[in-house]
């Protein structure tokens, strides 16, 4: 075996590993199928019902939002899942085997991106069930789904990293709330970024979130004539911003994630 | 005979603590050494660099004829080790833990599930083997725990404190096991804080403290290092204790011990059956009452005394006040 095919080989076996513990802990399958589920209906009829928009529904235009926060949310059970194994002495038993040590990771992202296109199923699901339409061509509409699922999987990348650094699932959770619900409500999610005061609105037209979400919008015809999009650059080439986004968050995360994680193992 | 392990001089330090302080250990192939010492010795340390997951300040290592830094990679091919918390997924079954660890050393899925089943029937878990880990015993845990650690067959095994924290049934269920292990030729570097474990386990003891090894040999060669029978007295009351041992003074061939919650004193002597007869005809001349009295070997408790001037249970914080 070249180690090209022990790495994949391996990868496939953690994968295995943790769809399995995925499908056996509530927790996480409450994660998968609840969060998306109670994202939906609570943002829609809640944000839904209090804003209405002359000639657009604002379900539409909210939904796109919707998915991208859930993914925010979602992607860190990659971090959390991290920090519970590092407590437990299963990453020492891995590191005893003749495996290829980049499986443990990569193993750990490729079965949260399964979990989160599950979730994102999901969420188109009973999206269309609360009113929201896909009016786009098909071939933007899957361009849209496989920008959300890039989307996830980069952030995956992101959360791993700051879980390796940061060790322990309480401390872990504590900052990625901190640090995601700003993130997300900082954005054009939820409200009009042009609305916001001045410097919080810079900060939400440049915010990554904010990308993906009008990226997402463009995609599913979910845009809203009477929310004009606003002049930053970003916004203005929302799909092409996203891709260089999850880019650039693939090539810092992912080395930096694998470093961390070497160092976390060898202390 | 060929040593299967040799550490010479490992040395560790994690800021201003030395985890280990010039460690060194040879275990000839076949054979079992308990590395024996307090919480806080070293023994975890020694174990990680042993078993590649460390890589020392200073110092060589070599496990099965492979440096444990230059080559550690190929050497993870020869080696199971079963560590101090059992590293089991708690959400897969017995069954499952053991397929993925034969998988991760790329026996194939056919051999991984075929594996899996033997150790699990080897260790008794036939019954447990499709239910998830997170539901096992204790004891249960450690013993899927070494069952992974032998997934490949490895001819050098470590175990970090196999039955810590386990009751009496599930220990004496793993000394069995451990027993068989070595029967069968594998090389074995087994840690115990439990003196009676490496009496029984081990061929060969090193005691480690302060991240050092400050004695090795048999149980026995260590025994006599501490020199000869004791003798054990048992009063009635704990004021006879200082009288005892002022009287019985001449006899001692080292300092005696007192305990005296069980009201029992200790003396090292030199020819132990007339020390006996001496002692005890001194009790009935000075008629003291007398519950239980007798003449034992040193246990290591006694060796581990007489070498570190402290117990062998003493607790970590003690343990890391001393090295500071
Ligand atoms: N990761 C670590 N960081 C800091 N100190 C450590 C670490 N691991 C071990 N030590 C210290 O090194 C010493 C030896 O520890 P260890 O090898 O675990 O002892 P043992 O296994 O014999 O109980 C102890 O004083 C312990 O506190
Ligand atoms: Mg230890």
């Amino acid at each position: 075996m070249n180690a090209l095919q022990m790495a994949l080989a391996d990868g496939i076996t953690i994968t295995k590993r943790n769809a399995l513990k995925i499908r056996r802990a509530p927790d996480l399958l409450g994660g998968v199928v609840m969060l998306p589920i109670i994202f939906v209906l609570l943002f829609a009829y809640v944000f839904g019902s209090m804003i209405d928009l002359p000639g657009i529904s604002y379900k539409e235009y909210l939904l796109p939002g919707i998915f991208v926060q859930t993914i925010v949310t979602s992607a860190q059970i990659t971090g959390y899942t991290l920090t519970q194994d590092l407590q437990k002495g299963i990453f020492d038993r891995f590191r005893t085997l003749p495996m290829a040590p980049s499986a443990v990771l990569t193993g750990q992202t490729i079965s949260d991106l399964l979990m989160n296109m599950a979730s994102i199923v999901i969420m188109g699901l009973v999206g269309l069930l609360v009113g929201w339409r896909i009016n786009s061509s098909p071939g933007e509409a899957l361009l849209g789904f496989l920008l959300l699922v890039l989307f996830a999987y980069a952030f995956s990348w992101v959360t791993a990293t700051v879980a390796l650094a940061l060790r322990t699932p309480e401390v872990f959770n504590n900052i990625a709330t901190l640090v995601s619900l700003p993130m997300v409500f900082l954005s054009n999610a939820f409200v009009d970024s042009s609305r916001l005061p001045g410097p919080l609105q810079a900060v939400a037209e440049w915010n990554p979130v904010s990308t993906f979400v009008q990226a997402t919008r463009e995609l599913f015809g979910n845009t809203n004539p009477a929310m004009p999009v606003p002049a930053a650059w970003p916004l203005q080439h929302a799909v092409t911003a996203s891709l260089l986004w999850s880019a650039l968050l693939l090539v810092v995360f992912v080395p930096l994630a694998t470093r961390l994680y070497k160092r976390a193992v060898s202390a | 005979m060929t040593n299967a392990i040799v550490a010479e001089g490992l040395v560790k330090k994690y800021g201003t603590v030395k985890a280990l302080d010039g460690l060194s250990l040879a275990v000839p192939e076949g054979t079992v050494l308990g590395l024996l010492g307090p919480n806080g010795a070293g023994k975890t340390t020694t174990v990680r660099v042993l078993t590649t997951l460390l890589r020392p300040d200073a110092g060589r290592a070599v496990v099965a004829g492979y440096d444990v830094v230059r080559d550690a990679k190929r050497l993870r091919s020869h080696i199971g080790a079963s560590g101090q918390y059992a590293a089991v997924d708690d959400h897969l079954t017995g069954a499952e833990n053991l397929e993925m660890v034969g998988r991760l050393y790329h026996l194939g899925t056919r051999r991984s599930k075929q594996r899996a089943r033997e150790l699990l029937e080897r260790f008794d878990l036939t019954e447990a083997a499709d239910r998830p880990v997170r539901g096992y015993s204790g004891g249960m845990r450690r013993r899927i725990d070494l069952a992974g650690a032998l997934v490949a067959d490895p001819p050098v095994l470590f175990l970090d404190e196999p039955t810590t924290g386990l009751d009496p049934r599930a220990r004496a269920s793993l000394w069995d096991i451990i027993g068989e292990l070595v029967q069968g030729g594998t090389t074995v570097l087994l840690t115990t804080q439990y003196l009676e474990e490496a009496d029984r386990l081990a061929d060969r003891i090193a005691v480690v403290d302060h991240g050092r090894v400050i004695a090795q040999g048999t149980a026995d060669e260590l025994k006599d290092q501490v020199g000869g029978d004791r003798v054990e007295l048992t009063l009635t009351s704990a004021a006879d204790l200082e009288t005892v041992r002022r009287g019985l003074a001449a006899l001692a061939t080292g300092e005696p011990q007192i305990d005296r919650t069980a009201l029992r004193i200790t003396i090292p002597v030199a020819n132990g059956a007339a020390s006996l007869t001496t002692a005890l005809g001194y009790l009935a001349a000075e008629r003291v009452a007398v519950r239980d009295a007798g003449l034992r070997r040193p246990t290591l408790d006694d060796v581990f005394l007489a070498l570190t001037g402290h117990e062998a249970d003493e607790n970590t914080t003690t343990t890391k006040e001393k090295v500071a």
